[in-house]
């Protein structure tokens, strides 16, 4: 079960991250703004193994020390802030800039706008893709094994060196993923389309 | 009936003042020191060919765009972009979209009910009164929690107007209101646009619609290239235009074929 | 200043070696993409096609390459054919098959996209033209649609690259695999070797990417 935990801690701190990040980015904060960008970039074009490498056999050599779960969560929460910050971006800006300009012509601040008109319809626009991030994110727990983790994989590789029970082990493997991933799957898609209907579509 | 009245009050005190009002988008300049003086109760219906200008100065007169120089004022106050007061300024000057811009995710009464609520902190009940007043006005009452999506142009047009009276602006402006519309609704916005001129609203109103422009206005201003190329009351302004310019313009308007 | 480890890669063959090392994470993921767009391609047009069964089977190969990690179908294949039929995969090979049985689902469902993507109205004003069906395709749903694939297709590439670290876990010895051995052989003379060797990892993996990113971005905003 440690899998799930880290896999859920990890997508809440992704979306903290991405919430915070989209927000610097919304309101154009100066310098904060560049260095957002950069690690969205620098997030998004690597590998969370060698993301997970780097924090927790490289970061100790200059002192900063990590145990596996918590490597684990950071690892996840770095790599996932940078792809729900674009989700959550994308959904901004899918909603057209008029609205953005009606608002303001009923007298509303920018906050006010914000909350009341952008957010809203972000939040519908971004979900598929906010699910998609989930998934993806649940699916990249299964990389842990390698940093020595009690993990599910750890477990099936640990059986196979041991009682070379392969088959089995691989069995299990496929159908505790498909036992977490399937039904949040099942979920978003039953959410978005609920999202949908419930009153959208200009 | 009420229109004779107003022409008494139109010359009430100037309540907009736009004086050589300049706005560029990078080299290209698109209002070239316009100045114009509207009054309470005044009517004005802004006409000229595509790209004149026209949107982009009741634009500024929202705040909207930046400018890059002289000013508006709105009963003495500022209009700009960097005005501390902007959101309060804005309250005062309603304005209508092209494609009407209801919020989707907020059903009729909600889109209505937010600004008021929200920014002027008015009660929840009161203004919905008002609201549902207003669009049992327009026969309308019964879309009231009906969603953005589910309503025809015509519909979500004379909506958006509302929402934009409920704010009590002194002025109101609308950006071809009508051409997004399929014709035979073009008809129920104007509809509503006329009854608001005849309660003597202020309005600056740009549109196609020339006979609309006729019957609406109290004084037409035409514009071409950034600048203000001809103004004057309606039936002079369209039965005898001054300039060349004009009178190009207003010939768009009619067809004939040439028959051997 | 303490010492960061990257002296390491200076020593011998070090850098060069780990150059390698990406070279065969690169080749791994380029053979790959090169299989998923030809079989995404027939993946995508068997989805769009009317037929129920082909769509429904279609749907559930998607979902199946969705669901499971990659990791777990690298396992599956390279541990598993071994297992039940006897076959003994390289993991160079039983990567490619992996990466290519996901790419292709991804590529189709890319080329689905990208097909019902382009209105009704273009094929009709293309019959009403006089335009055949063969036409039809050759010159105004396919320049269209390839517009779409090309920068989504980049975007599918560099998820190849990055998730060719992975294949250390079956014994192909490429950038990872590398830097271990390198991090292992040094561990006397530069302990803080980790540091420095990863860094660079890092950093290759985000030199091997970025670009395409960039690109695809820059050819996503220019071609909508």
């Amino acid at each position: 079960m440690l899998t799930l935990q880290i896999g859920v801690l990890g997508i809440l701190a992704s979306i903290a991250i991405g919430i915070v990040c989209t927000m610097i980015q919304y309101f154009k904060v100066p310098f904060v703004r560049k260095a957002v960008s950069v690690y969205v970039e620098i997030s998004r074009n690597t590998p969370l193994l060698i993301q997970l490498f780097f924090i927790y056999y490289g970061l100790p050599k200059i002192g900063i020390r990590t145990n596996p779960y918590a490597c684990g969560v950071a690892g996840l929460a770095f790599l996932g802030g940078s792809y729900m910050t674009e989700a959550f971006r994308s959904g901004i800006e899918a909603v057209d800039r008029v609205q953005t300009e009606s608002a303001a012509s009923l007298g509303l601040s920018g906050i006010q706008i914000l909350r009341y008109v952008i957010f809203p319809q972000a939040l519908t626009i971004s979900f598929p893709a906010f699910m998609a991030n989930v998934i993806f994110l649940l699916k990249e727990t299964s990389v842990f094994s390698a940093i020595s983790l009690m993990d599910l994989m750890f477990t099936a590789k640990d059986l196979i060196g041991l009682y070379y029970q392969t088959t089995e082990s691989l069995f299990l493997l496929v159908v505790f993923y498909l036992l977490i991933l399937l039904p949040v799957s099942v979920l978003g898609s039953i959410i978005e389309r609920r999202m949908r209907y419930a009153g959208f579509g200009s | 009936m009420a229109e004779k009245e107003m022409t008494e009050l139109k010359k009430g005190a100037p309540l907009l003042v736009v004086d050589h009002l300049t706005k560029r988008f990078a080299d290209l300049t698109v209002l070239d020191g316009i100045s114009l003086t509207v009054h309470e109760g005044e009517v004005i219906v802004i006409v000229g060919p595509s790209g004149c200008g026209k949107s982009t100065l009741l634009r500024c007169l929202n705040a909207l765009e930046d400018i890059q120089g002289g000013e508006i004022l709105l009963h003495g106050e500022r209009i700009s972009q960097n005005n501390k007061n902007l959101t309060e300024l804005r309250q005062r000057v309603g304005m209508v979209f092209q494609s009407y811009e209801l919020f989707p995710h907020l059903n009729v009464l909600d889109n209505i009910l937010l600004a008021p609520t929200r920014v002027q902190k008015r009660k929840r009940e009161e203004v919905k009164e008002e609201a549902m007043a207003l669009l049992a006005r327009i026969g309308l009452e019964s879309k009231a929690e009906s969603f953005p999506r589910q309503l025809s142009g015509g519909q979500k047009q004379r909506v958006a107007i509302i929402r934009a009276l409920c704010m009590h602006p002194e002025v109101m402006l609308f950006d071809e209101v009508t051409a997004a519309l399929d014709p035979e609704m073009v008809r129920e916005v104007l509809d509503v646009i006329l009854e608001l001129a005849n309660q003597g609203k202020t309005m600056l109103i740009v549109t196609h619609e020339m006979q609309f422009a006729r019957a609406i206005a109290d004084r037409v201003i035409f514009l071409n290239e950034g600048g203000i190329c001809e103004e004057g009351p309606p039936e002079e302004f369209f039965d005898h235009p001054k300039t060349e310019r004009a009178k190009q313009f207003l010939q768009t308007f009619t067809f004939s074929r040439k028959r051997s | 200043m303490p010492d960061l480890g990257l002296n390491v890669l200076f020593k011998g063959k070090n850098l060069a070696r780990l150059l390698g090392g990406l070279g065969v994470a690169l080749k791994i993921s380029l053979l790959s993409v090169v299989i998923s767009i030809v079989l995404g391609i027939v993946v995508g047009l068997l989805m769009t096609w009317k037929n129920p069964i082909s769509r429904a089977l279609m749907r559930c190969y998607l979902e199946i390459v969705r669901i499971m990690p990659q990791m777990v179908l690298l396992f599956l294949v390279y541990f598993g054919t071994t297992r039940i039929f006897g076959w003994n995969l390289s993991g160079e090979t039983s990567s490619v098959i992996v990466f290519s049985f996901w790419g292709a689902a991804e590529m189709g469902d890319l080329v689905r996209g990208a097909l019902i993507s382009i209105p009704r109205h273009q094929y009709e004003s293309a019959a009403a033209l006089g335009l055949s069906g063969g036409q039809t395709y050759r010159y105004i749903v396919l320049p269209q649609t390839v517009r779409r694939l090309i920068p989504l297709s980049m975007n599918l590439i560099t998820r190849m690259i990055k998730t060719t670290s992975l294949v250390l876990m079956i014994g192909v010895v490429e950038v990872l695999k590398v830097s271990q051995q390198i991090i292992e052989a040094n561990r006397m003379s530069s302990p803080n070797a980790a540091f420095g060797v990863y860094l660079t990892v890092f950093a290759l993996y985000f030199f091997a990417c970025w670009p395409i990113s960039l690109l695809a971005g820059f050819l996503e905003k220019r071609w909508r």
